[in-house]
């Protein structure tokens, strides 16, 4: 499911522009596809446009330019009660005034089902997310957690065949938002149900998602699946954004094949897969995900000097900050493993990588 | 270690509970002390002088204290057996003392309250009353037959008593009898209870009239982005900054038979130069300038609350089927209530006790029950009729608030 077309998504955004004062564009030219029953998220810092996004898919917001398509059918001008779609809210949104059961009762209502009927799509909407017991409770009553549930039980309920969920767990505490994305994920596989989650959050993006979209000041960066997205970053703002990364700038000295050649700004040539990197000449970013990096390596491509700066033990690892290139923030992951030497702060070491998991990227 | 079978103590042996209570005395103390100025002067300029208002209600001693001969000797009397020498020879010797000390005036005016028109029996009797022989009841009736009349003495009878809920009964249009049976008041002399409707009705208008109006403000101010609703809040704000006096004495310009409004409605041919409405000195009138004057009143509660109901509630609703219209009622609405609540009490307690705007522009029909304790405090001078009004309207009041607690809660009020 790398690819969806805009023929056959079931969600599809073309050429969609957003802008909310005229002057800048807060969403620029959004061509998206989703899949029927996909999981993708919307991953992005604040302010880069993903929530705008899905509050144009929810009807909240019009988009400026372009169309939004549901079902092959565009939305644009059918308001938000009429595009069926479930929503899960960052602070839950979960009525005070109304019990847990009446929460969820309330779009069965507004449908015009029997009582007999909504009573029991309510129920299983509830024993769906364990939370049977709690039918006759005020939201109020209940902890971050349950009330996380009952939203998600609540945009359920009534069967949409899309759910939109706008960091739903962002209130919630780090184990049980953990416990959470699990359940979310388990839910979607369960129910086939297409979910577009919105989230600045990216071990959530990476631990839940069939795709991720990475949005940065309005415009879809990199559009992949978690592995590839980590592991095969386009440009410098998805391997910054997405775990953690070694950045060392230079100049494009030579290309051939996938293969670039580097002249680092702290002195050094190395070599690296060019992804994005431009012509000769031109500036580049390359990208070291810091646990690919080989510390104490004899021989093997680009082995450099590098005196340890700093050491934190992080029990399963030890994250050790190193000089490297001109580079004093170069990060090298360690396993705690039993036949690794240990290291000591001021030691001068060897560091090196192979050249396919150092990615030469855009100089941004 | 401490022990574990006795009371935990401190270090240095001292029992927990003493340490923490002496711990706690000081900011207790210190609390108090910045409250005490403010307690003290609301007992002292507001607390004492309502009991004591309210205490006059209930509480006549005049005639006890002016008469006293004549108040011991009543107390045996049953209202429906005949007058006795005792009585007339006690109420004689009574007032030769009072006309001495000119205090006879002061009983007239109070048995008159009773029954209407013997003020003057009670002032031309006190003159001749030193000369007078016994058998004292024959001289009495001899001067004027009003005294063999056993209403005369049963008016006595009621003002004898120190504590009377005469005054209390009166201002609900009800008698109390020298018997001490209660009936309702003759016809004529229901006006209180009249006044006291009309006063909930308009209080009632005025609140209806001032959510109808104020809630889609307020609910515009909520949304509105801050820089925008700071200056609609301002505009909200701008009749608080007016004199009260201006505000209603404006509305007499616009309002009046050659006021603004009707020359308007003149000119556009709404209605004829011969008849134009009368919006003012009448009940309309009232009901305009308070509806004008409360609304902030109104307007700030629900604003506060509103602000607070989060927009993503609605957008849940619509994103669950629900019709703008049904969102609204169904989950934005109840959300604001304890606003409403907040609001309509503020307004309603304001109105029921309003004076200055329905004396202004009132005219004779929108008159309200203050203005009518303000008659009695200072032109009747039967203060003891304003208190008991007074109680009334608080008991009102009281009943209102009690009511509000009990279909919306207290707790659910929010001011700000």
């Amino acid at each position: 499911m790398s690819t969806v077309s805009k023929e056959d998504g079931f969600v599809v955004f073309d050429h969609v522009q957003k802008s909310y004062d005229g002057e800048t564009l807060v969403v620029k030219d959004l061509n998206l596809a989703i899949g029927k029953g996909e999981f993708l998220t919307m991953l992005g810092p604040s302010g880069s446009g993903k929530t705008t996004c899905l509050m144009m898919l929810a009807g909240f917001e019009t988009a400026t330019h372009g169309d939004i398509l549901l079902g092959g059918k565009p939305i644009n001008n059918i308001p938000p009660h009429k595009r069926g779609i479930g929503m899960v809210f960052q602070n839950y949104a979960l009525f005070p005034h109304m019990t847990v059961g009446e929460n969820l009762s309330f779009p069965l209502e507004v449908r015009k089902m029997g009582k007999a009927e909504r009573e029991e799509k309510v129920r299983n909407a509830l024993d769906m997310v364990q939370m049977g017991d709690f039918i006759n409770r005020r939201p109020a009553q209940l902890s971050g957690g349950q009330q996380q549930r009952i939203a998600l039980a609540r945009s359920l309920v009534f069967e949409p065949d899309l759910v939109l969920m706008d960091e739903p767990l962002g209130a919630l505490d780090k184990q049980l938002r953990e416990h959470m994305q699990y359940e979310i994920k388990h839910l979607h596989d369960r129910l086939g149900v297409t979910v577009v989650y919105v989230t600045h959050d990216q071990s959530e993006a990476l631990t839940m998602s069939d795709r991720v979209a990475v949005f940065d000041d309005g415009v879809i960066q990199q559009l992949a699946t978690p592995d590839d997205l980590y592991e095969r970053p386009e440009n410098a703002f998805v391997a910054q954004f997405i775990g953690e990364n070694n950045r060392l700038v230079g100049v494009v000295r030579d290309i051939s094949g996938d293969v670039a050649t580097v002249e680092v700004d702290g002195g050094g040539v190395v070599t690296a897969k060019a992804v994005n990197c431009g012509d000769v000449g031109g500036r580049t970013t390359l990208s070291i995900r810091p646990e690919r990096v080989k510390v104490g390596a004899d021989d093997g491509p680009n082995r450099t000097d590098a005196e340890v700066l700093e050491l934190i033990y992080l029990g399963d690892h030890i994250r050790c900050r190193m000089r490297v290139l001109g580079n004093d923030e170069f990060i090298v992951k360690i396993p705690n493993a039993a036949d690794n030497k240990r290291l000591v702060v001021g030691e001068k070491t060897t560091v090196g990588w192979e050249t396919e998991d150092c990615r030469a990227l855009d100089a941004s | 270690m401490s022990d574990a079978t006795g009371p935990i103590v401190t270090a240095d042996g001292v029992p927990l509970k003493r340490k923490l209570a002496q711990a706690m005395f000081r900011s207790r103390a210190r609390a108090f002390g910045l409250a005490l100025p403010l307690l003290a002067f609301i007992i002292v300029a507001f607390i004492i002088p309502i009991v004591t208002l309210l205490y006059r209600g209930v509480h006549d001693p005049r005639f006890a204290e002016i008469m006293p001969r004549t108040t011991a000797v009543m107390q045996n009397w049953e209202p429906t057996s005949p007058v006795t020498e005792e009585m007339a020879a006690a109420l004689v010797a009574d007032m030769v003392v009072a006309r001495k000390n000119r205090t006879i005036g002061q009983v007239a005016t109070r048995v008159n309250r009773e029954l209407p028109g013997t003020r003057s029996l009670f002032t031309s009797t006190a003159r001749k009353a030193k000369k007078m022989k016994p058998p004292y009841l024959e001289a009495l009736i001899k001067k004027d037959r009003k005294w063999g009349d056993n209403a005369t003495w049963q008016a006595i009878k009621i003002t004898a008593k120190t504590y009377t809920p005469a005054y209390l009964l009166q201002a609900v249009d009800l008698k109390y009898n020298a018997d001490g049976s209660i009936t309702r008041q003759p016809e004529r002399f229901r006006i209180y209870m009249k006044l006291l409707v009309r006063t909930m009705r308009i209080s009632l208008i005025v609140t209806l009239a001032t959510l109808v109006l104020g809630y889609p403000v307020a609910y515009l101010l909520s949304t509105l982005p801050v820089r925008s609703s700071n200056m609609l809040l301002i505009l909200v704000l701008l009749p608080f900054w007016t004199s009260l006096l201006v505000r209603t004495t404006s509305w007499i310009a616009i309002l009046q038979s050659e006021g603004v409004l009707n020359n308007l409605f003149v000119l556009f041919g709404i209605t004829t130069d011969q008849q134009r409405f009368s919006m003012i000195y009448n009940e309309t009138g009232v009901l305009i300038a308070m509806t004008h004057i409360l609304l902030p009143f109104m307007i700030l509660p629900l604003y506060s609350v509103m602000k607070t109901i989060p927009p993503s509630y609605v957008r849940a609703a619509k994103s669950m089927g629900a019709r703008p219209a049904t969102a609204f009622w169904r989950v934005y609405f109840p959300q604001s209530v304890p606003g409403i609540g907040a609001g309509a009490l503020l307004v309603f307690i304001l109105a029921i006790g309003y004076y200055i705007t329905p004396a202004l522009v009132g005219g004779e029909d929108g008159q309200m029950i203050s203005n009518m304790i303000d008659f009695h405090m200072r032109k009747s001078l039967n203060w003891n009729l304003a208190a008991a009004l007074g109680a009334v309207l608080l008991v009102v009041v009281l009943f209102f608030f009690w009511l509000y607690d009990r279909l919306v809660g207290i707790d659910n009020m929010k001011l700000g």
